[in-house]
């Protein structure tokens, strides 16, 4: 039954959904399944909040490796998820001023907006300003010109890099225009424009004959490796 | 083997880190000091970009889908001040929504700096609006090709959608002339083009602007299903450019503020790192040609 009941559901819901898409007389279907959707999308908001929870409870209780960041974790959850349901210092809505709660969470002055502005902020900048100098390191470590293959490689990343600044324009800025193809700049936007999208084109023709491959599959309930590998019946 | 070799051979990971530091700070101080940026000239797809805002008729409705986070705020915040000052500039209204949980705050951050600083006369619900975050990423878009007010029911001040004085006409996605998405990743500017460009049968023009990882992905979809795109901060550089030389000769006034150059000047940096990378390569490439060969000098 537990695996049963979800197999119809993906059967009706996703037959509803492409009937819709081909007859005009189903497309009220296709999006009563679409507005469930969206209900099954918020309700997935409190289960992913549960399974953090969860999860990082039982590292901590088993003092795991790194327990000590699933502590840090856990606080921060809990704050931010106090800042937002309690409204924390957000003002009321001047549309609604006798209700206190009426304000928006996301309000400035709010501790949830306090939150984002000096926590979440400099921290995701600091993760991504980091790369920079991984991304230096693993360049001159692993970047190797072993063979054809890494030589292209090596020679396409030279024109896109220095394509991609000024530098392209210093060093090939001189070529007259008869010869303007061979800018780095150009060189930079022609591999992209060709090469890029031709490799990427075959890559994404190849995905969708493949996701359709795959939805026929779960459709006609051949497929039931989504549902887990559980032993319920 | 020469001493050089050896040297690189055993280059401690922290010079690198250095160098790589170096190289960014001194253009941030020096372009922070003298305000000079690097020249840009524009690409076809970020002329695109610019074209397709500009040749919309004023008071046309522009859709604006903020789907990032801070994360990429780097390269995509200078993008979304550019793209809604020429949206402003060229009295669009203005719709904005988000499909990422993080957007809405973006979207007032991004109004805060641009229309309410530079356009005040610009009234809430009559030329912009921010509809705020919606879960459900393809679901919504889907949604919104048949009724856009059952998607976004709510403005982000809590307001009925279908009461607001701009949502007059608007029942659906195709009632937008332009969608702009402002995209790190999924769901992004590659869902907006299956799940809304596509289906709507050629309706709905959509331009976009985004990370340098999505560009390689977006570019087969340009100039397609997608009429324009800004990659990375290059992108949105070349686009900043070209909106204010346009904007300064229809305003006479040449002097551009800082926030809306922000593109440009984050150009020098990034020659910095760049430079520094292709350095590396060579230098990486160097000690292992070198020891290479002394591998086979030995072994012969």
């Amino acid at each position: 039954m537990k695996r049963l009941v979800p197999l119809w559901i993906a059967i009706i819901a996703g037959f509803a959904m492409l009937l819709s898409a081909f007859l005009p007389a189903t497309e009220s279907l296709g999006e009563t399944f679409g507005d469930v959707f969206n209900v099954v999308a918020a309700i997935a908001f409190v289960l992913g909040a549960g399974s953090l929870a969860k999860i990082n409870l039982a590292k901590v209780s088993r003092k795991d490796q790194g327990w000590g960041y699933a502590v840090v974790t856990l606080v921060c959850f809990a704050i931010t998820l106090l800042a937002g349901l309690g409204k924390i210092g957000v003002h009321p809505n001047p549309n609604f001023a006798a209700l206190p709660w009426s304000g928006d969470k996301e309000s400035e002055g709010g501790l949830f907006a306090w939150i984002y502005e000096y926590g979440l902020v400099p921290i995701t900048a600091t993760m991504f300003a980091l790369l920079a100098f991984y991304v230096a390191s693993a360049a001159f470590r692993a970047f190797r010109a072993k063979n054809v293959e890494a030589v292209l490689l090596l020679s396409t990343a030279f024109i896109v890099l220095l394509g991609r600044t000024f530098a392209g324009v210093v060093l090939t800025g001189w070529l007259p225009d008869w010869a303007s193809g061979l800018r780095l700049e150009n060189l930079s936007v022609y591999i992209m424009q060709v090469f890029n999208t031709a490799g990427n084109r075959a890559i994404i023709i190849g995905i969708a004959l493949g996701v359709a491959a795959t939805s026929l599959r779960i459709l006609l309930g051949v497929d039931r490796s989504w549902m887990g590998s559980g032993d319920a019946k | 083997m020469s001493g050089f070799i050896k040297v690189l051979e055993g280059l401690d990971r922290r010079w690198i880190y250095l160098a790589m530091a170096i190289s960014v700070a001194g253009p941030i101080i020096y372009i922070g000091l003298t305000g000079r940026t690097l020249p840009e000239s524009a690409t076809p797809a970020a002329e695109a970009v610019y074209n397709a805002i500009e040749e919309l008729p004023a008071r046309s409705r522009v859709l604006f889908s903020f789907d990032f986070d801070p994360g990429s705020g780097g390269e995509l915040i200078p993008m979304a001040t550019s793209l809604v000052h020429q949206c402003a500039a060229r009295g669009h209204k203005m719709y904005f929504i988000a499909l990422w949980p993080l957007g809405p705050q973006l979207i007032e951050d991004t109004i805060k700096r641009v229309i309410t600083a530079d356009y005040p006369h610009l009234k809430e619900g009559v030329d912009f609006v921010n509809f705020g975050y919606q879960a459900g990423n393809e679901a919504v878009m889907k949604v919104m090709l048949t009724d856009f007010v059952k998607a976004f029911p709510k403005t982000k001040t809590g307001d009925a959608s279908a009461q607001v004085p701009m949502m007059e006409g608007v029942t659906r996605a195709s009632d937008f002339p332009l969608l702009i998405t402002i995209s790190a990743g999924y769901p992004g500017a590659k869902e907006w083009v299956q799940y809304v460009v596509s289906s709507s049968g050629g309706k709905v023009k959509m331009v976009t602007g985004c990370t340098g990882v999505q560009t390689p992905q977006l570019y087969p979809y340009f100039p397609g299903q997608l009429a324009g795109m800004l990659g990375a901060i290059k992108g949105a550089a070349e686009y900043e450019s070209l909106v204010n030389a346009n904007l300064a000769k229809t305003s006479g006034d040449a002097k551009v503020q800082p926030k809306y150059q922000e593109a440009q000047r984050r150009m020098g940096p990034q020659l910095g790192a760049h430079l520094l990378m292709v350095a590396l390569i060579v230098l990486g490439n160097i000690a292992y040609f070198a020891k290479r060969r002394e591998g086979a000098r030995a072994s012969a």
